[in-house]
């Protein structure tokens, strides 16, 4: 047997080769709401871990387990890798658990990305459900840095409750832009909240943008990105500007285990976004 | 006799009394021979160390949810069809380590096992397995991303191809153009003959690493007559194929039919066992699992074979997504012959048979495939008369 | 003052709709405001106002002991709020407040009833729309009933 750590250490891309992961610290673990939380890493080797919004990481929790998680962090600090999850499993929970210092293992940045380049000249809707913030937040971050590369830029943002906001004080610091449009609506108020109480696809027919000349991504749980994206073509959004990203059970996040197919895709590397025109057969089928 | 220096596409004759330096011949350069063996009632790919273990005198009768061994009344070592095993077995085992950690005072250190691996000679794999064994270099070599152990095990691997001089019941390599002769992929090729008091291989040379492991062995130029009595085996394998499955235009029926009310009906026959994916020489998918001590200073990741038959293989936040028997068959099935081909290029299906064989309940793909076909292909053909006539009135 | 026709006229909730038509709602019409905090109606209260909300936002709350106003949905510029003027018994089924400054034209139930009994035809237009409107608010509860950012989904 041969150590490895330090093998693994000296790699970066090439580091999806391969299935050993490389060794990461936790800078800082802090609790969002109740169920969710985010986790800062720094690679133990100081190295930067360059990403693409709307890539994902495999992160490994010792003798736990492995599993993808969306990068939720600023793509211009690659020197630090941001997640935020969901308590949602056995790996999703021990990593709870852990603490600022302790040790996982990333393999990544698997995946596509959000189409920030191509979005660039027109308007740009990010329409996001629960969770489905995280993987979002990276493409914002890249908006808001080059700000005038787009027309409009608006986020609408669906949750359960007041308590379930991701990333409540930078969402305040986003709306207080006077270029970025920032609309949160919750499905029950519990507290006294201010704002939108209605389901998030009810913001799309009147939010400020120019449907046949607008990008739009959207991220959540499949029931609230399919009446999001008819709600978008209600409005005239053409198919080809949708992008949506998808979630599927992955083991080793480089298209060989064959757990993440959806049809003919792989959602590991054809994915997890997507075009919405070249999933739109696949999209609503049952159990696919 | 000066022995003549095989080249690529050189044709020869091995003697059955020789057939033993074959096998010399590749212990000699190194390999770890696998080849078919009779265990268990069964005739699987084991390590052999001699020719003798082949399974002379045998053969095997394989029908949908059966599998059973024969005497043959000669002696034949490669007188059978396919067994449970295929090469996968060695180049993809069902178990693979990727790595074990030791826990420490801070973190956690992992260790890699990068011990030499074997180099394997297959002996005897059909022409159907070599085409499988092609698929899944497609599968684990060609992407972005590729599968090293398996890339190391493959490049290090060695193949001599026996073609099929029978078939049976499941057999329907040669709707999928995968055999019963191999074209491709073996680096020497056999074809046996029994003729009377003769017995002898004829064997093809396709590639320089087969031609070396010949210099090792004892052979001779093939007359014309051997030639044309192999050809006419491998033929006659041709015409025994038990079952057809119709190629053409499957794939669009397939994909635009995921709803048919044909996959509520194999749903009622399959028992989600998953024993076709762990016999199919193709399907690769795995899961990982660790494994630690006690005391959780040690663990293992571990990759294991998979099959999309289980409730567990889709399993995301708190459910599964295919939650139906009917959508486990519609992948596994829809995968090999269709989905496959937007993936990889062809399909996923050699005709081995094997997942007709080995299923409990003896469903059988060719069928399923036929009925979905005269279902939903017939309805799809009729509605473009429809539209014809409608185009002409 | 400014006529209210081209407002309403232009309003998606009334697309397409007969000019003819038009100026009989504009006779049921009237400018409101209302101040932030303020409620507009309470449960119960007759309902005799349906409102085109041309800034700020009312939210519908049900009143809970113990916890008071529940909202249950919100609505804003450009929406339409409020149809039970338009069915018996013509009462109010929650508590509606302003949650900011809030202007709206409100049309008048007891006006626009009497208008549809005398003309079949605006009266089929308004049920129309009404019925898109009750549909597509029944979807948005249907979603927000699934719970789907729970951790089944």
């Amino acid at each position: 047997m041969e150590k490895t750590t330090n093998i693994t250490a000296a790699v970066d891309s090439e580091s999806c080769g391969t299935m050993v992961p490389r060794p990461f610290i936790i800078e800082k673990i802090r609790k969002n709401t109740a169920d969710t939380f985010t986790i800062e890493l720094k690679a133990v080797d100081g190295g930067d871990l360059k990403f693409l919004p709307g890539q994902f990481n495999m992160l490994y929790v010792y003798g736990v387990g492995e599993i993808p998680i969306s990068i939720s962090g600023d793509p211009a600090r690659p020197n630090t890798q941001v997640h935020t999850t969901r308590v949602v499993g056995n790996v999703t929970r021990a990593l709870r658990r852990l603490e600022a210092g302790d040790t996982v293992g990333v393999r990544g940045p698997f995946g596509t990305a959000w189409p920030i380049k191509e979005a660039e000249g027109n308007d740009i809707i990010l329409i996001a459900g629960g969770i489905g913030l995280a993987p979002l937040r990276p493409a914002i971050y890249h908006i808001l840095e080059k700000r005038r590369k787009y027309g409009k830029a608006i986020l609408l943002y669906g949750t359960r409750t007041p308590a379930d906001i991701l990333y409540i004080k930078q969402l305040e610091q986003w709306r207080s832009r006077f270029d970025f449009e920032v609309d949160v609506t919750v499905d029950r108020d519990v507290e006294g909240w201010a704002g939108f109480v209605g389901v998030v696809t009810t913001l799309i027919p009147k939010a400020p943008f120019d449907p046949l000349n607008t990008i739009a991504l959207t991220c959540g749980p499949e029931v609230m990105m399919r009446f999001t994206v008819m709600a978008l073509q209600q409005r005239g959004v053409p198919t080809r500007n949708i992008y949506v990203s998808m979630e599927r059970n992955m083991k080793c996040g480089a298209g060989l285990c064959g757990h993440c197919q959806m049809g003919p895709k792989f959602v590991c590397k054809d994915g997890p976004v997507f075009t919405y025109e070249s999933l739109k057969d696949l999209f609503n089928k049952r159990e696919i | 006799m000066e022995k003549p220096k095989p080249k690529l596409g050189d044709q020869m004759v091995i003697s059955r009394s020789k057939f033993g330096t074959l096998f010399t011949s590749l212990q000699k350069a190194g390999y770890s021979i696998i080849g078919p063996t009779v265990s268990n009632e069964a005739i699987v790919y084991q390590e052999l160390s001699s020719c003798e273990e082949l399974p002379q005198g045998w053969t095997d009768r394989r029908e949908p949810g059966t599998y059973r061994l024969e005497k043959r009344d000669d002696q034949a070592l490669f007188g059978f069809n396919v067994g449970p095993h295929s090469p996968k077995k060695y180049l993809f085992p069902p178990e693979h380590v990727f790595w074990t950690a030791q826990r420490k005072e801070s973190g956690y250190e992992v260790y890699e096992d990068k011990s030499e691996l074997p180099r394997y000679a297959f002996v005897g794999l059909r022409a159907c397995e070599v085409n499988a064994v092609l698929l899944q270099d497609k599968v684990f070599t060609s992407g972005e991303h590729v599968d090293q152990h398996y890339q190391k095990l493959r490049d290090a691997s060695l193949i001599v191809a026996a073609n099929c001089t029978q078939a049976d019941g499941t057999c329907f390599c040669v709707s999928m153009g995968t055999g019963p002769k191999a074209e491709k992929g073996f680096d020497l090729a056999l074809t046996e003959v029994l003729d009377g008091e003769q017995h002898y291989f004829v064997v093809e040379v396709g590639s320089k690493r087969g031609a070396a492991v010949l210099g090792g062995v004892s052979f001779r130029r093939a007359k014309p007559k051997e030639l044309k009595l192999a050809e006419e085996a491998c033929d006659r394998a041709a015409g025994q194929m038990g079952r057809t499955l119709e190629t053409d235009g499957l794939k669009d029926i397939l994909q635009s039919n995921p709803d048919s009310v044909h996959w509520d009906k194999v749903a009622k026959r399959c028992l989600s066992c998953g024993n076709c994916t762990m016999v199919c020489p193709t399907c690769f998918c795995t899961t990982v699992v660790d494994r630690t001590d006690l005391k959780g200073t040690s663990c293992e990741r571990i990759r294991r074979w998979d099959s999309c038959f289980t409730n567990e293989f889709s399993y995301i936040n708190g459910g599964s997504v295919r939650q139906s028997t009917k959508s486990r068959y519609r992948q596994w099935m829809m995968h090999k012959l269709a989905n496959w081909i937007d993936q990889f290029g062809t399909m996923g299906c050699v005709g081995c048979g094997r997942c007709i064989t080995w299923c409990p309940v003896g469903i059988d793909i060719t069928q399923e495939a036929a009925a979905i076909r005269e279902r939903e292909g017939d309805q799809a053909s009729i509605g473009k008369v429809k539209e014809d006539e409608h185009a002409v009135t | 003052m400014q006529s209210l026709e081209p407002y309403l006229a232009e309003h998606p909730f009334l697309k397409g709709m007969d000019r003819r038509h038009i100026e009989l709602l504009v006779g049921c019409a009237s400018n409101v405001r209302f101040d932030e905090g303020q409620y507009i109606f309470r449960e119960g209260d007759e309902s005799n106002q349906f409102y085109f909300i041309r800034h700020g936002k009312l939210a519908l709350e049900i009143f809970c002991p113990h916890k008071g106003g529940i909202v249950v949905h919100t609505r804003t510029a450009g929406d339409v709020l409020g149809w039970s003027w338009l069915l018996p018994p013509h009462l109010r089924h929650f508590d509606c407040r302003a949650v900011d400054l809030t202007r709206a034209i409100a049309l008048d139930g007891t006006c626009l009833r009497e208008k549809c009994e005398q003309d079949h035809e605006l009266g089929y237009e308004i049920m129309r729309r009404f019925a898109h409107l009750m549909e597509s608010e029944l979807l948005e509860l249907r979603l927000q009933l699934l719970d789907i950012y729970g951790k089944n989904h």
